[in-house]
C-alpha cells in the first residue's frame, strides 16, 4: 500500500492534468469498450440485452484470482524455472475457459428455454441472472478483496510528458486485439451465421444455420469478455486491492456506451467506450465546481447517454429499427 | 354455488370488479380480517392495554415486528402498481422506479420535516403527501419525452441512467438528504390540520387500542385501498384499454386512433405518481432515509414484484408484494427452523443439514452463524431467491402467482371434471 501511495505522489507531481486526463480516459475508455463489445456481441447474435454481464465480469475476475492465488492451477505443476508472468497467463487462459463454460451453461439453462420469448422477458431473465450469480460471486469473494496476482504490478511506463501504468498499457493493447478479432470473426462463417441468426431465427434455422450452437457461441465469447474486463477492473489503478464486490457494478457504466454506439454495432461500441472513458476521465480532472459535490464524473456515461439519445434515439451508429404493425 | 352467478343480466353487473358473490364475501372477510389485526389494545410493552385480543391461529401476525412488516408490503404495494400500470399494462419497462420514489421522498421530507439545520417546512400530511405525488409526476412527464422516443431495450437503459444520476443528486445535496450514508430522519405520519402541536389523529406514539404500527398498518392499508380501487378502475377505462393497446403492439394502436405519445406520457405520470407517494410513505413509516436507499436493487425489487405477481394484473401485483416483501422474513424464520430441527436431530435434520451452515467445518447453503463464514447469509440468500423466483416465473408463468391463483380457481371451478 504504502509502495502504491509512494507511486500515486511522484506521477501526481510530474503529470501535468492534461496528460493524467488522457491516459486515465484511454484505459477507462479501453475498459468500457471492452465490456460494450460483450454486450453487444451477446445482443447482435441473440437479441439479448445482457444485464447479467457485470455479474459475469465479477465472476470472471474472480475466476482470474482463485486460478492464479488461491488454487495456483496450473503454476503447481510447472517447473520453477517458469517465469511468473507465464504462469499467471496460463491460469488466466484457465480462468476464461471457466468463465466461456459458464457462460454456455447459463445460455443453456436459462436463455434457451426462452427462445421466440418477448426481448423484454428475455432482457429481465438475465437481470435475474445478474442477480443470483452476483451474490454468489460476492458470497465466495467474501469481506476482503481477492488480490489477482498480476504480473503487471505496479510499474509505471514512463514517456516523459506522459505516463501509464502497465495495466493501462496492457488494457489499450488487449482492447485493440481483441476488438480485431471479434471484428474479423463476424466476417467468418460463424460470425456471419451469427449474424443471420440475429436477423432472423426462423429463416437462419432454414438455412441450415444451428441456431442454439450459436446462441452457446455467443454467450462463451460475451462472458469471455466480460472477465477479461472483470481483471483490468480488479487491477491497479482501479482496484490494486483485487476483485470485490463492486467490480461487478462496474459493468453498468458500459451500458451508456453501447447506447451511444447503437446496441448493434461493434464499431460503435468500441467508439462508445472510448468517448465515454474519455469524457469521464477529462470531467473528473477538470471540472472541479463545489456546487457539483463529489463523484460527479461517475454520472457523466449517463447525461451524455440521455443527450445523444435526445437527438438520436437508436444510438450513433444503431440501426434504425423498422416499425411494422 | 346456486344458480348461475356468471349470468349477468346488465353491463354494470358484468363489468363490476367483484362479479360473484363469492368474490364478495371473500373480499369482505379478508378486508375484515386486515382491519381487526391491528386492534390488540396497544403496544405490549405499555401498561395501560384497553383490552387484549388477538385473532386465533394467526394471533402473532398482530405483533409488531409482523405489523411493521404487512405495512411495508402495503407500501411497496401502492408503489408497485405504479410500475404495473407503466410495465405491465402499457409495456414500457421501467428501471428507474426507485429514482421517482426517491424524488417522492424527498419532497415529503422537504414539505413535512420540522424547520430546523436541514431543509423542512413542517407541513401537514395532506400538503406533502399529494406533493409527494405530483412533484415525481411532474418529473416523469419532463422525462416522459425522451422516454418516448426511445423503445424497448433503449428505454430500459435510459432508466437505468435516471437512477445512478438520481443517487449522485441525492448524495450530493446535503442540506436536503442529510449526504451520504448519513441520511435523516422523517417519521411523520400523524394528521394535523396545520402545524399545531396536538395531531387530529396520532399515529407516531402507541395508542390505547393499537400500537404504532398497527395504526400505521390501518392508515397504509386504507390508502392502499384507494390506490388499488384507482388502478383497477384506470385500467379498465379508455385509458386503460388504450395502455394496453400500446403494449401489445404500438404502431397498430396508432393506426386505430390511440395517441401513442399522449397515453405513453399519462402512463409515465401516473406511475411516477404512485411511486412518489410510496416513497413518501416507506420514509415517513420507517422514520430514516439514506440516499443509498433509492439505488437499482430496489427498483429491481419492483420488477421481481410486477414479474413474480403476475405483470399487468392488479390483484396479481398485491400478491406480488406480499411474497416479495414476506419473502425475506420466511426464509430467515424457515433457516432457524431448520436449525434447530437440526440440533434435535431426526428425519428433518437430514434434509436440513445441506442446507443450513450450523458451524465453520459445516458444508451448506444458507448460513445462520454471526459474522462471515461459508455459506450464503440470510441476507444473500434472499437476493439469490428473488434472481432464481424472476427467472423461473419467467420460463415456467409468465402470468406468475396470478397465473397459478387462476390455474388452481379453474381446477375446482370443473371439479371433478378436467374442463
Amino acid at each position: 500500500m504504502n509502495e502504491l501511495i509512494l507511486i500515486l505522489a511522484q506521477t501526481g507531481t510530474r503529470e501535468t492534468p492534461l496528460a493524467a486526463a488522457i491516459s486515465e480516459g484511454l484505459s477507462l475508455g479501453a475498459i468500457y469498450a471492452l465490456l460494450a463489445m460483450g454486450f453487444v456481441i451477446i445482443f447482435k447474435a441473440t437479441q439479448v440485452l445482457n444485464f447479467a454481464h457485470g455479474a459475469l465480469a465479477g465472476l470472471g475476475a474472480f475466476l482470474v484470482a482463485s486460478f492464479a492465488t488461491l488454487i495456483n492451477f496450473p503454476g503447481r505443476y510447472l517447473p520453477e524455472s517458469v517465469p511468473q508472468w507465464l504462469s499467471w497467463t496460463l491460469s488466466a487462459l484457465c480462468a476464461l475457459i471457466a468463465a466461456a463454460l459458464v457462460g454456455m451453461i447459463l445460455e443453456r439453462v436459462f436463455i434457451r428455454p426462452m427462445i421466440g420469448e418477448e426481448l423484454f422477458a428475455v432482457a429481465i431473465v438475465t437481470l435475474g441472472i445478474d442477480i443470483a450469480l452476483r451474490n454468489v460471486t460476492n458470497d465466495f469473494i467474501g469481506t476482503d478483496p481477492r488480490p489477482l496476482g498480476d504480473p503487471w504490478g505496479l510499474n509505471i511506463l514512463d514517456l516523459g510528458w506522459i505516463t501509464f501504468a502497465h495495466t493501462e498499457v496492457a488494457q489499450i493493447l488487449v482492447s485493440i486485439v481483441l476488438v480485431s478479432a471479434v471484428a474479423l470473426f463476424f466476417r467468418t462463417k460463424t460470425g456471419i451465421a451469427m449474424r443471420a441468426t440475429a436477423f432472423d431465427q426462423e429463416a437462419a434455422r432454414a438455412q441450415g444455420i444451428n441456431v442454439g450452437r450459436i446462441f452457446s457461441i455467443s454467450w462463451a465469447i460475451g462472458a469471455v469478455m466480460a472477465a477479461v474486463a472483470g481483471i483490468f477492473v480488479s487491477v491497479y489503478p482501479r482496484r490494486a486491492a483485487g476483485v470485490d464486490p463492486s467490480t461487478a457494478f462496474f459493468a453498468f457504466k458500459a451500458l451508456p456506451a453501447i447506447i451511444l454506439g447503437g446496441l448493434d454495432s461493434v464499431g460503435g461500441a468500441v467508439i462508445g467506450g472510448f468517448a465515454i472513458g474519455i469524457a469521464e476521465a477529462f470531467v473528473g480532472e477538470f471540472v472541479r465546481f463545489d456546487f457539483l459535490g463529489s463523484g460527479f464524473a461517475g454520472i457523466v456515461p449517463y447525461l451524455l447517454m440521455l443527450i445523444v439519445l435526445i437527438v438520436r434515439p437508436y444510438g450513433l451508429f444503431g440501426t434504425e429499427e423498422i416499425r411494422r404493425v | 354455488m346456486r344458480g348461475r352467478p356468471l349470468l349477468h343480466t346488465s353491463y354494470e353487473a358484468d363489468q363490476s370488479i367483484l362479479n360473484t358473490t363469492t368474490k364478495k364475501v371473500v373480499m369482505a372477510l379478508f378486508l375484515g380480517f386486515l382491519v381487526l389485526l391491528p386492534f390488540t389494545g396497544g403496544a405490549e410493552s405499555s401498561g395501560e392495554r384497553l383490552f387484549d385480543f388477538s385473532i386465533p391461529f394467526v394471533g402473532f401476525l398482530s405483533s409488531n415486528d409482523y405489523l411493521q412488516l404487512l405495512a411495508t408490503v402495503c407500501i411497496f404495494a401502492i408503489g408497485a402498481l405504479g410500475l404495473n400500470l407503466l410495465t405491465g399494462v402499457a409495456g414500457q419497462v421501467s428501471l428507474g422506479h426507485s429514482f421517482f420514489m426517491g424524488v417522492g421522498a424527498y419532497t415529503a421530507v422537504w414539505l413535512g420535516a420540522p424547520e430546523g439545520p436541514l431543509l423542512g417546512l413542517g407541513l401537514p400530511i395532506w400538503i406533502w403527501l399529494p406533493a409527494a405525488g405530483l412533484v415525481p409526476a411532474a418529473i416523469g412527464l419532463l422525462v416522459g419525452p425522451t422516454a418516448v422516443r426511445v423503445r424497448g431495450l433503449y428505454l430500459a437503459i435510459v432508466t437505468l441512467g435516471l437512477v445512478f444520476i438520481g443517487e449522485y443528486v441525492f448524495r450530493n445535496w446535503r442540506s436536503l438528504t442529510g449526504g451520504s450514508q448519513a441520511g435523516r430522519s422523517f417519521q411523520e405520519l400523524d394528521v394535523r390540520l396545520w402545524k399545531e402541536e396536538t395531531p387530529l389523529i396520532e399515529i407516531s406514539q402507541d395508542g390505547a387500542w393499537a400500537s404504532t404500527n398497527g395504526k400505521g398498518f390501518l392508515m397504509l392499508l386504507v390508502l392502499l385501498i384507494v390506490f388499488t380501487v384507482i388502478a383497477k378502475n384506470l385500467q379498465r377505462s379508455r385509458a386503460g384499454r388504450a395502455f394496453q393497446a400500446i403494449r401489445d403492439r404500438d404502431v397498430a394502436a396508432e393506426v386505430m386512433g390511440v395517441d401513442e405519445f399522449r397515453y405513453k406520457l399519462l402512463a409515465f405520470g401516473i406511475s411516477s405518481f404512485y411511486a412518489g407517494v410510496a416513497g413518501a410513505l416507506l420514509t415517513a413509516f420507517l422514520g430514516r432515509t439514506i440516499p443509498e436507499r433509492w439505488d437499482l436493487i430496489l427498483a429491481v425489487q419492483f420488477i421481481a414484484i410486477i414479474l413474480i405477481g403476475g405483470a399487468g394484473t392488479v390483484s396479481g401485483t398485491l400478491m406480488g408484494s406480499a411474497f416479495v416483501i414476506m419473502l425475506p422474513r420466511v426464509v430467515q424464520n424457515g433457516t432457524e427452523w431448520l436449525r434447530a430441527a437440526i440440533e434435535e436431530g431426526g428425519f428433518i435434520a437430514t434434509i436440513a443439514d445441506p442446507i443450513v451452515v450450523t458451524d465453520p467445518t459445516d458444508g451448506g447453503i444458507i448460513n445462520t452463524l454471526p459474522g462471515v463464514g461459508p455459506g450464503l447469509s440470510v441476507l444473500q440468500a434472499n437476493q439469490v431467491l428473488y434472481g432464481l423466483l424472476i427467472i423461473g416465473f419467467l420460463i415456467f408463468e409468465p402470468l406468475g402467482l396470478y397465473g397459478i391463483w387462476l390455474r388452481i380457481r379453474n381446477y375446482w371451478k370443473g371439479w371433478p371434471f378436467t374442463y
